[in-house]
């Protein structure tokens, strides 16, 4: 078992990896919990959708390299989240059919850049699916000082999330500043995507928004342990998401996402608070 | 960040002059004007869509006049942390993971400061008002294990934490049962005692008449502001509810209203009904 677990240690990629995943899988799951909170799972995969033109401007512009994509992600992303809020806000069409074309449109954008590359459909699963285990120390640095930057702010402006998110009208009658908390929400959710994009890719982000956070609100009437909890399965996601993938040889992504899609069922189906199985046993 | 905006005594608690709001090309409110005094309550009661949500987010600086004025001590609504609204049941998340205490505490948020946390003062105050609102024991409680009573009683104590001294209740009687709205009645009287101005939407004209200082009759324009005996004419009401209005006594006596009208607010058809 040890020797099992060990194996995949010996190599630096595996390891970076396995760091690359724990620190997303964290970061990912508690600002995750505002986005079940409030309802912005279709939000979330519109913005990592729509990010994909603004990565293969940069992979374009810088030939191919990797290293500067991180910041044409993170550029991309907040100008999209910031745009995605002040659009869904006028009253012309309803918001979710704002966020539909507008992402889609990008998204197709995004393809149709990266197919004038010869090597485009390698390029593209990278970046749709993701590519942890090309995770370069660099980029490693970039994930841990951006996360913590995510976190920190999470944690200080913890009362006004709250509240914002909670009661919308107390928030405005106890005079905080709600369109810069708004804003600042909407764009730590883009660092986050940016920070994740090479671990899980642009089409499997929101299952990392989503899925550990609606877990753990299912275990937890608290919003600081529901955090924890959401960090915590994201975390075990992450590891023995890549230990499945070295295993048994299927893409990192798609297992980290399968793995936490697992422990939601699970959660779902056998807790003792609100299980199916057990309310349905108790009946 | 906060505003504390100074409080000119000499000026009246809320002076709304001339209000008027329109969205989406309809006109909620038309030409509101009236003033409270200190440690009033009084109930503002209208048919469904007549503009009392409207008009008490105009009143919390929620929603701006399209024209008029509304000050509070001589200043604007939205540089106060004074003012408490109290939502309707029906538009709260209650599965949301927040405790009773933690939501009594986000009265405090304003008083903490960006970046603050809540110091022993104001756990202090927290616990006073589950006191006042006697919900000491449910306080570790997540929100939805309340009753309906016990909700709205958590509400008044998240306006007292915020040390509120105007309140806006839209609907908080709606939907509980004798004992609830009776526990909430005397809460008012507690409130009086504290000197806390209280507004509060309700259909039931005969709690209105017995337990609160003035009437307000809304239906998109101020049909009537003052006692009991002069704003519940026949006549009034029926200018207020139309056609709508069900039951009337023959001595003139308003027994019951029956209210199918339409939910421009999104609210819900309500029945409210006295007992004769």
């Amino acid at each position: 078992m040890l020797t099992w677990l060990i194996e995949p240690l010996q190599y630096a990629f595996m390891v970076r990896g396995l760091v690359a995943a724990v620190l997303v899988g964290i970061v990912c799951a508690v600002v995750g919990t505002y986005v079940v909170l409030r309802g912005m799972a279709f939000f979330g995969d519109a913005l990592a959708h729509t990010i994909l033109p603004g990565i293969a401007l940069g992979y374009l512009v810088s030939g191919g390299a990797r290293e500067s994509l991180f910041w044409w992600a993170l550029g991309t992303a907040v100008i999209a989240a910031l745009g995605i809020g002040a659009i869904s806000k006028s009253a012309q069409i309803k918001e979710d059919t704002a966020i539909g074309i507008i992402f889609a449109g990008m998204f197709a954008l995004g393809i149709a850049l990266i197919s004038t590359v010869r090597s485009y459909a390698v390029d593209l699963s990278h970046f749709l699916f993701g590519d942890v285990l090309g995770v370069s120390s660099q980029s490693l640095w970039l994930t841990a000082i951006f996360g913590a930057l995510v976190l920190l702010l999470i944690f200080i402006f913890y009362k006004e999330f709250l509240t914002l998110s909670f009661d919308p009208i107390l928030a405005v009658t106890l005079r905080l500043p709600v369109g810069l908390l708004n804003n600042l929400l909407l764009a730590l959710m883009a660092v986050t995507i940016a920070v994740s994009l090479q671990t899980v890719g642009v089409a499997l982000m929101v299952a990392m928004l989503v899925t550990p956070a609606a877990t753990a609100y299912l275990l937890t009437y608290r919003l600081p342990v529901m955090m924890a909890l959401a960090a915590l399965f994201a975390s075990l996601s992450g590891v023995i998401g890549l230990y499945l993938s070295y295993y048994i040889s299927i893409a990192s992504g798609a297992a980290i996402v399968l793995t936490a899609t697992a422990l939601f069922l699970l959660v779902f189906l056998f807790n003792p608070r609100q299980g199916v199985l057990w309310r349905s046993a108790n009946r | 960040m906060y505003p504390h905006s100074h409080h000119q005594q000499d000026k009246p608690i809320l002076d709304v002059q001339k209000v008027s709001v329109r969205y989406n090309g309809h006109l909620a409110l038309e030409d509101v004007s009236f003033h409270l005094h200190v440690g009033e309550r009084i109930a503002v009661v209208g048919p469904n869509g007549a503009g009392k949500s409207t008009l008490f987010k105009v009143v919390a600086g929620v929603m701006p006049p399209t024209s008029g004025t509304v000050t509070v001590y001589g200043s604007g609504p939205d540089v106060h942390v004074c003012i408490a609204y109290v939502p309707q049941r029906s538009q709260v998340d209650w599965s949301f993971p927040v405790t009773v205490a933690d939501v009594i505490m986000m009265g405090r948020i304003a008083k903490l400061g960006i970046g603050g946390w809540p110091r022993k003062r104001d756990w202090d105050i927290v616990h006073a008002a589950l006191g006042t609102v006697d919900l000491n024991d449910l306080a570790k409680r997540q929100i939805s294990q309340l009753s309906g009573g016990q909700q709205q009683r958590m509400f008044i104590a998240r306006a007292l934490a915020q040390e509120a001294e105007l309140m806006l209740m839209d609907e908080p009687l709606t939907g509980l049962d004798v004992p609830s709205q009776e526990g909430i009645l005397s809460l008012l009287d507690r409130l009086q005692e504290q000197n806390v101005t209280v507004m509060v939407a309700t259909h039931d004209l005969e709690q209105a008449t017995q337990h609160f200082d003035r009437i307000m009759l809304l239906n998109h324009t101020l049909l009537g502001f003052g006692k009991a005996e002069d704003v519940l004419a026949p006549e009034r009401l029926l200018e207020a509810y139309g056609g709508r209005l069900r039951v009337v006594s023959p001595d003139g006596k308003v027994l019951a209203l029956g209210d199918e009208g339409c939910c421009d607010e999104g609210e819900e058809p309500k029945h409210a009904h006295l007992a004769d």
